[in-house]
């Protein structure tokens, strides 16, 4: 069964990429490139995994990660998260606010791949 | 052969050169060249008002009738003068410090600013006064006597009241244009002292003449002189050219404290002193003058009463004398000295009466029928001048009158040393006030009181003769019959001389009053602030402390002060003022230290009890604050003084701490920004990275099998590198442009070719089609000389921001070019949206991109750079707000060879 994979980038050349890399692997891919619209975006989409970047425009990853895991329905979902601003204080942040995986720009294509499989469990 | 004509008209001509010297001396002193009008010569020369009528003739009578005894009038005030570094310097320092406008200002002041002291200074003053203003007015009418005596059939004897009555009005007519044309701040009048000053030498002068005259011409020289003395002494009456021990002590105290004393004087040695050089200087050369002025004295008494007919008035010798050998251009002269000693002194003692009456008396009454705020008010300033005149019209009309209805008493010595007790019983309360912090306001009123009223009592009423205010049984027996009272030997003291009798027991009785209240009341606690501040006047004379008026608004206080001061004056103030404390505009913030600065600045037009009054009627009545209480709680003055050292240390301990803090913020400010910047130049490098990294990856393992993909990978990759070496130059030219290392090419372009040039730079990056570029390029013929290429930059990247971020659906950008004075000024105007006001402030900064990614293309460096550049050129960019959309600056100096460097250069400070 193909997985759903949704991406929440601004950039649209490394959405582009991870749309390439993600299906070819086989998954099923969907893009979003707005913050605000985000939460609703994955509503829509129900995706088995989540890709979120964290400088959005209109509003954070940090934010939309937070109203994910503030709702019933989201909260369980696996969001790896993406940025270009991987200090040390960045990762914490996030994974107080209960990211699954998180990995800085620029990453390795493979790294992202296993990183999607461990947390859909393939 | 003098006639009345020759005389009137003489005089006349003296009074127009006066006016003339007091006009051009007003006049220096406006222009503010005030450098001569300064000079201690001029301080000293006008100290002279001391040698009034009653000295120029007057002393030669009384050597004639007492011989020696004369020279305590001098001897007085030149002990003062001699001992000033411990009484006049402290004076004079109060002086200045509180701007003091009078003696009465001074007391009142002392006492916690108190207007029943300034009335009752005042009063004393005034008939002190009085007197001694008749009395110059006679002698000045029988000056004219004099000539028309012997000179019947040239001329009728004039009446002698309405020659008195002519100078009365002549002397207020002089005093009214030059002692009020305008109120000063520090209350001088440099055109008045200057007259006086001219009169000083006149009367000296002709006083030498006729000396030497006497001397040489008539009396055979010195030896001539010394044997004309002893018959005279030979002939006088028994003991009457002895020395009389207690009378010597008691007329040197007597005069030096009147020196200190008398209105006139106190307005030529306090009010009027510039600086405590002239002080100095005075100190020595006044009692020389005062030695020139007696020099002559008892030659021309001896030679007087050896030649001249007997019964001769000898208080007219200076005058008979050179008549008497038909030396009429020398009586001439001596005649204008006593003229210029009556005129002089007339002059500043109505000058100094009508500041105390019109500040103690006129305007407190005026002020009390108008209840209310500053608003109220009126121009306080025309009311206040309008008083003065009034008071020398009143001041010179009481003294005519005194001198009409008492008709010239025969000994004119009498009234000026009677004159000098009264006006000396204000002494206990002024040296009191100046050396003793106990002395309280109840001391010095009871004092002052009770030394006027025995003075009064013993001195001045009977000195109208049994036929005035006293009965002569009165005056032998006492009121009543009780002998203890009789006026002239109080409580059985008999045999005195009655001056010294009177001084004795005023000024006895004055003093202990003043003592024994001073130590059984408590002062208010402004009048301690007051007491503290002129006692210890030598050790600190800063401003007042410890006084807060929170409700005040400077603006009230500033409308009250243009009323007073006049409004640009005020005005003028209030922003000096404010400046001080480091703020914009007019309106200072009300510190005590302000009002207190306020207070004094007003005190110098309407005294210090009035100008508290009205600050005080401002400030809601609020005379005395906790702040107040507390500055004056402590007991001793160590305790005051500590306080003092304690609290600047405190505020400077205060200044350093916000010094360090505000650093420290500073400090910390940078770091975050730092932190923030380094963070940003990490995302805007990894972005374009990871899409590189993200297809050569795709690339690297065996890319995607549709070609046109594949290319459009490898295109991402290039167009990314593009991208990332793009940010890496701007980042580069930014860090240049910041560590001031950049190299300027200055060279002369025209506008137009620098704006040709960015256009089609930015051809590559903007589509024409979407976006119309209005120019006038007529406008842009201006030359220019600066680095053009680096102006060309910032043009390409206002007319690509432009492109990029104007939201309009028909983009329209109009470049304006215009030339103010040197400078060059381009406007780029779009017709978007604009810039929203919040974000306005921070274009200019670093990675402040205000709109997503996407359309910006650039990292958020460009206005960065921008502004950096024009730094370096000498000019600036700015975003004009209220435009009809983004709208952009940009000035700079048009520039020459010559000045580029400068302007570059002031560019490389500024950062």
């Amino acid at each position: 069964m193909t997985k759903q994979v949704l991406v929440i980038e601004d950039e649209p050349n490394i959405a582009e990429a991870i749309s390439f890399i993600l299906s070819r692997d086989g998954w099923n891919v969907s893009t979003h490139a707005s913050g605000t619209t985000a939460v609703q975006a994955v509503r829509d989409v129900q995706p088995d995994v989540l890709i979120l970047d964290v400088m959005l425009p209109g509003k954070s990853g940090y934010d939309i990660l937070q109203d994910l895991r503030s709702s019933d329905d989201t909260r369980a979902l696996p969001v790896l998260m993406l940025t270009a601003r991987g200090q040390k204080t960045d990762r914490e942040l996030a994974e107080r606010l209960g990211v699954s995986r998180f990995m800085t720009k620029p990453f390795s294509n493979t790294e992202m791949l296993s990183n999607l499989r461990e947390l859909v469990g393939g | 052969m003098l006639t009345f004509n020759t005389l009137v008209g003489v005089c006349f001509l003296y009074v127009v050169l006066l006016f003339l010297v007091a006009f051009v001396a007003d006049k220096r002193a406006r222009r503010s060249k005030v450098r001569f009008l300064t000079s201690p010569m001029i301080y000293t020369l006008s100290l002279s008002v001391y040698c009034t009528a009653w000295t120029f003739y007057g002393a030669v009578g009384y050597a004639a009738r007492s011989g020696l005894e004369f020279v305590t009038i001098y001897l007085g005030p030149t002990l003062v003068m001699i001992g000033w570094w411990w009484f006049l310097r402290k004076l004079v320092r109060v002086g200045r410090s509180q701007r003091v406008t009078s003696i009465a200002d001074l007391v009142s002041s002392r006492y916690g600013k108190s207007n029943l002291l300034g009335v009752l200074v005042t009063l004393i003053a005034v008939v002190g006064t009085t007197p001694y203003i008749a009395l110059q007015l006679q002698s000045v009418t029988l000056s004219f006597a004099v000539f028309a005596r012997d000179r019947s059939a040239g001329w009728a004897v004039p009446d002698l009241e309405q020659t008195a009555f002519w100078v009365a009005g002549g002397l207020a007519l002089f005093t009214i244009l030059f002692g009020t044309r305008n109120l000063d701040v520090n209350e001088r009048h440099h055109g008045v002292v200057t007259a006086i000053a001219v009169e000083a030498v006149v009367k000296l002068v002709a006083l030498l003449a006729v000396g030497i005259f006497v001397v040489w011409g008539v009396g055979g020289g010195p030896q001539g002189i010394a044997s004309a003395m002893d018959q005279v002494i030979k002939a006088a009456p028994e003991g009457a050219w002895a020395l009389q021990g207690g009378r010597w002590v008691g007329l040197t105290f007597l005069s030096a404290a009147a020196f200190l004393t008398l209105p006139r004087m106190f307005q030529v040695l306090v009010v009027e002193n510039v600086n405590e050089r002239q002080l100095a200087m005075a100190s020595w050369a006044f009692p020389l003058y005062l030695f020139l002025m007696s020099l002559f004295v008892i030659p021309i008494a001896v030679v007087g009463l050896s030649l001249m007919p007997a019964g001769e008035n000898p208080d007219l010798f200076v005058l008979t004398l050179p008549l008497y050998f038909g030396r009429d251009g020398l009586a001439m002269l001596s005649f204008l000295g006593g003229f210029s000693s009556a005129t002089s002194m007339v002059i500043v003692a109505s000058i100094a009466l009508a500041t105390m009456v019109s500040n103690h008396i006129i305007m407190p009454i005026w002020l009390s029928t108008r209840p209310g705020g500053a608003s109220e008010y009126g121009d306080v300033r025309q009311i206040l001048l309008t008083a003065r005149r009034l008071s020398i019209g009143g001041i010179l009309a009481l003294g005519y009158l005194y001198y009409s209805i008492s008709g010239g008493g025969s000994a004119l010595a009498a009234i000026g040393l009677i004159s000098f007790a009264g006006v000396a019983q204000v002494l206990p309360a002024m040296a009191g006030g100046l050396f003793w912090r106990g002395a309280s306001r109840g001391g010095a009123v009871a004092g002052l009181i009770t030394g006027f009223a025995i003075w009064a009592y013993t001195l001045f009423l009977p000195s109208f003769g049994d036929a005035g205010a006293m009965s002569a049984s009165m005056l032998a027996h006492g009121p009543w019959g009780i002998e203890a009272l009789r006026p002239q030997a109080l409580f059985g003291v008999d045999g005195l001389d009655p001056v010294v009798h009177a001084l004795f027991w005023s000024l006895i009785l004055n003093c202990a009053v003043f003592i024994l209240i001073s130590l059984m009341s408590f002062p208010s606690p402004l009048e301690r602030l007051q007491a503290a501040q002129f006692v210890n006047v030598l050790d600190h004379s800063g401003p007042a402390r410890g006084r807060s008026f929170s409700a005040a608004t400077a603006e009230d206080l500033l409308v009250m002060a243009q009323q007073i001061m006049g409004a640009d004056q005020a005005q003028a103030w209030f922003q000096a003022q404010a400046e001080l404390q480091g703020k914009q505009g007019y309106l200072p913030d009300t510190t005590p230290d302000f009002i207190g600065r306020l207070e004094r600045e007003l005190s110098g037009l309407v005294g210090t009890a009035t100008a508290h009054a009205m600050i005080a009627q401002i400030l809601g009545g609020a005379t005395v604050s906790v702040d107040d209480l507390l500055a004056v709680a402590d007991e001793t003055q160590q305790m005051l003084e500590q306080t003092t050292q304690l609290e600047t240390k405190q505020r400077e301990l205060t200044l350093t701490a916000r010094q360090l803090s505000e650093v420290n913020e500073k400090l910390t400010q940078l770091s975050i920004q730092k932190d923030a910047f380094l963070s940003q130049i990490s995302h805007e490098l990894r972005t374009p990275m990871t899409s590189i990294r993200a297809f050569s990856e795709i690339l690297r393992d065996g890319g995607a099998d549709d070609p046109q993909a594949a290319a459009r990978h490898a295109s991402i990759i290039h167009d990314e590198s593009v991208r990332l070496t793009r940010l890496l130059d701007d980042l580069l030219d930014l860090s240049v442009l910041e560590n001031g290392q950049v190299q300027l090419n200055p060279r002369r372009e025209v506008v137009r070719e620098v704006l040709d040039r960015a256009i089609a730079a930015t051809s590559s990056v903007i589509d024409h089609e979407n976006m119309h570029i209005h120019r006038n390029r007529s406008d842009e013929g201006i030359a220019l000389y600066t680095d053009t290429d680096r102006l060309a930059q910032v043009f390409i990247n206002l007319i690509s921001n432009a492109a990029k971020y104007c939201d309009a659906k028909e983009k329209r950008l109009a470049i304006r070019v215009r030339q103010r004075g040197g400078r060059l000024q381009v406007d780029f105007v779009d017709n978007g949206g604009g810039v929203p006001l919040e974000s306005q402030s921070m274009i200019f900064e670093k990675f402040s991109r205000l709109s997503d990614h996407l359309a910006a293309g650039g990292a958020g460096l460009g206005l960065a750079i921008c502004r950096e550049i024009m730094d370096k050129l000498g000019g600036e960019i700015t975003y004009l707000p209220g435009q009809s959309g983004a709208a952009f600056r940009v000035t700079l100096p048009v520039g020459n060879p010559s000045t580029f460097a400068r302007g570059a250069e002031a560019g490389v400070n500024h950062l």
